[in-house]
């Protein structure tokens, strides 16, 4: 069922959908969800780093990178129960489960819909809730505006958004194109948020960690930490230097800090 | 031949305002005294054809310089009572982005009722630069389109009650429209080709397809739908199937003639003046689209497929020479003799086409002008266009064994 389809890069087949995965390092699982337009994009470096301390295992979802979106997924809590399927499949009960940005909302929606799924929860730059009134944006209309200028509030350095598309064969670019259409497909309208996720964010009971850049202007200044509020006996950490991406921007910071929340020092030296 | 005069109603004193036309051009920039003359002058326009012979169609779009028609219902239903013989297409209402469908089969019925059975019916599923200020998602565009039309065409032929649609995108438990539509079973429904592919499911449904601004493309879109026709078994498309757009200029002179047109252009120096992220926003061109547009920019090729000769070589619509267009099927321009030649040569090309969609108005181009292009078309051109008749089926299989053209 588990197929190896090149170095690292794996596939299975959850609950009907084909699904590929990278990973890297040893030791205790952690389900990594991803930002943009994949897990390795702009750079792979995040999951080399988390590599050093877990098992990571870094999925595309359903609609982005190379495989076809299947008209089963209509919006991100579908892709919530995938994960939690997928997780099964795997064998990730004692897992930790990182999402950021998007892959933070669909964390998120996992931890709403069962909160024992995981034994730990860090969110980096989760988007997924609306917090102010209807004529306040929270999140920036990142498809109203050129990538120069998404890098500009994206990033505390816009050159750590750099990802040279020309450099890429026509199934790769074709697969960026695809994550692109699947952002905007299952974040278009509510833009990028479930109305009624904030409300149930207090079924969440794992331990969670907020982490976010210092220079986020991808959301509204007071968003994360409204995130944070909602998530009972959760913690915040800002990142200093480091954007909407703090996992692309300071990779081996965020690692570790996800690292030592999960007590998980331990299982990388031994496997090393 | 029916001929359909066209003018986008666009709003050129902004045209300056800013190098966005839409979407974010704020309309601090149109003057409402201003405004109201002018699409009263439009208005005047369309009611003239019905004087002259021709045709009228109409199209929307939104939060732009470029067009002032906010829903083709409006003019429409105007029409419909200030009108007596002209058929009053417009393509199209877009329901791929705005509207539900029972209430614009609803309200198109009620305009073909008024107007006894005038109308033809556009889908079509707007233009990229409508998903903004509809705020659609860009990805749903299109099986959003076609579950639209599969709702709209059941509403218009259900005649014994209310029945339950519960789609996708739509969800209703009693659809009943009053009036029903004065056509039977509807009004001709049109729909927009844009690439050979998008032509088969049109031909499967046996609707007009509308084509133009590149006789290549255009006759690779009908070869397409002559194809699928064939496949299926079918007796060959009528000519009424097909529709050609072109930018028309008719003057006394070829001098006069070229002058309308490269005012009428004004129209595709302003159609896309806004960023890609509004222009091609994710979804709404297929991947394989995003990734072809990519490759010929990384050529250094500009502009769309579109603006390419028959040949296939780059045409950039912005430099290119009324001549150069004529060429590509952009533009019909000269005198009138000119302009039947070109159509004819267009014709044959295409292998033939029932409709002739002329934006005959465009841009700076003012109403004394557009009313001579338009009564010379009238006068000098139109009578003319009873030549051209149903082609032979040996000819109609011939397009339909011709092979893509390369580029």
């Amino acid at each position: 069922m588990l197929k190896e389809i090149e170095n690292g890069r794996h596939s299975v087949e959850v609950s009907g959908t084909k699904m590929e995965f990278l990973t890297f390092g040893k030791g205790r699982p952690l389900l990594f969800l991803h930002s943009g337009e994949g897990p390795d994009i702009p750079s792979d470096e995040c999951l080399r780093c988390l590599g050093a301390h877990f098992r990571v295992i870094a999925p595309w979802h359903p609609g982005f990178g190379r495989n076809e979106r299947s008209k089963n997924f209509r919006d991100v809590g579908d892709l919530a129960y995938l994960y939690l399927d997928f997780a099964e499949v795997l064998g990730l009960a004692d897992a930790t489960l990182v999402g950021a940005s998007f892959g933070g909302w669909v964390a998120a929606e996992m931890a709403v819909r069962n909160a024992n799924a995981f034994n730990a929860l860090s969110l980096i730059s989760p988007l997924g809730i609306k917090v102010r009134d209807r004529e306040s944006r929270d999140i920036a209309d990142i498809f109203a505006m050129t990538d120069a200028e998404f890098a500009e509030i994206a990033y505390a350095d816009p050159k750590c958004a750099e990802y040279d598309l020309d450099a890429l064969g026509d199934e790769d670019l074709a697969g960026y194109f695809r994550s692109r259409e699947s952002l905007a497909f299952f974040g278009w309208k509510p833009y990028m948020h479930s109305p009624q996720l904030r409300r149930w964010l207090h079924r969440i009971t794992v331990p969670t960690l907020f982490i976010a850049g210092s220079q986020d202007r991808v959301v509204w200044e007071g968003y994360h930490e409204a995130y944070s509020d909602a998530v009972r006996g959760s913690r915040l950490t800002r990142i200093a230097n480091a954007g909407h991406f703090p996992h692309h921007e300071r990779p081996g910071e965020v690692a570790d800090i996800i690292a030592q929340f999960c007590g998980s020092d331990a299982s990388a030296e031994s496997a090393a | 031949m029916q001929v359909y005069h066209f003018s986008e109603n666009p709003y050129p004193d902004a045209w300056d305002a800013d190098p966005c036309l839409r979407v974010t051009l704020p309309n601090q920039h149109f003057d409402p005294k201003v405004g109201a003359d002018l699409i009263n002058r439009y208005i005047d326009e369309w009611v003239l054809c019905d004087e002259l012979g021709l045709n009228i169609w109409v199209n929307e779009h939104h939060s732009t310089a470029t067009c002032l028609t906010a829903s083709t219902m409006l003019p429409l239903a105007m029409l419909a009572r200030e009108t007596k013989k002209a058929r009053l297409l417009t393509l199209g209402v877009p329901i791929g982005m705005r509207m539900d469908p029972v209430l614009a089969a609803e309200e198109l019925a009620y305009i073909d009722v008024v107007s006894h059975g005038r109308l033809e019916m556009g889908l079509v599923r707007g233009y990229s630069t409508e998903v903004a200020p509809n705020n659609v998602n860009p990805a749903h565009t299109t099986e959003r389109f076609w579950e639209a039309h599969d709702l709209v065409i059941k509403t218009m032929t259900t005649h014994d009650g209310p029945f339950n649609w519960e789609g996708e995108h739509f969800h209703f438990r009693q659809v009943n429209i009053w009036p029903r539509p004065y056509q039977e079973p509807h009004p001709p429904v049109w729909i927009t080709g844009f690439s050979p592919s998008s032509a088969r499911p049109i031909a499967e449904r046996g609707h007009t397809v509308a084509a133009g601004l590149n006789a290549r493309i255009s006759r690779e879109i009908f070869n397409a739908y002559r194809q699928r026709t064939n496949e299926l078994g079918r007796p060959a498309a009528r000519q009424d199937r097909f529709g050609y757009l072109a930018l028309v200029g008719v003057g006394e002179t070829e001098e006069e003639g070229h002058r309308f047109a490269s005012q009428v252009k004004g129209y595709l120096e302003t159609t896309g003046r806004a960023p890609s992220h509004f222009l091609s926003p994710p979804g709404y061109f297929p991947v394989s689209a995003k990734l072809s547009e990519f490759r010929r920019a990384q050529q250094g090729i500009a502009g769309s497929i579109f603006q390419t000769d028959r040949k296939g070589n780059p045409l950039p619509h912005a430099t290119a020479s009324i001549p150069q267009l004529i060429d590509a099927g952009v533009v019909l321009a000269g005198n009138p003799d000119q302009v039947f030649e070109q159509i004819k040569d267009l014709y044959d090309y295409t292998g033939g086409f029932g409709h002739l969609l002329a934006m005959m108005q465009g841009g700076h181009l003012s109403h004394d002008d557009t009313v001579k292009s338009m009564s010379l078309f009238s006068r000098e051109v139109l009578p003319r266009l009873k030549e051209f008749l149903e082609p032979q089926e040996a000819e109609v299989l011939e397009r339909v064994r011709e092979r893509p053209l390369p580029g």
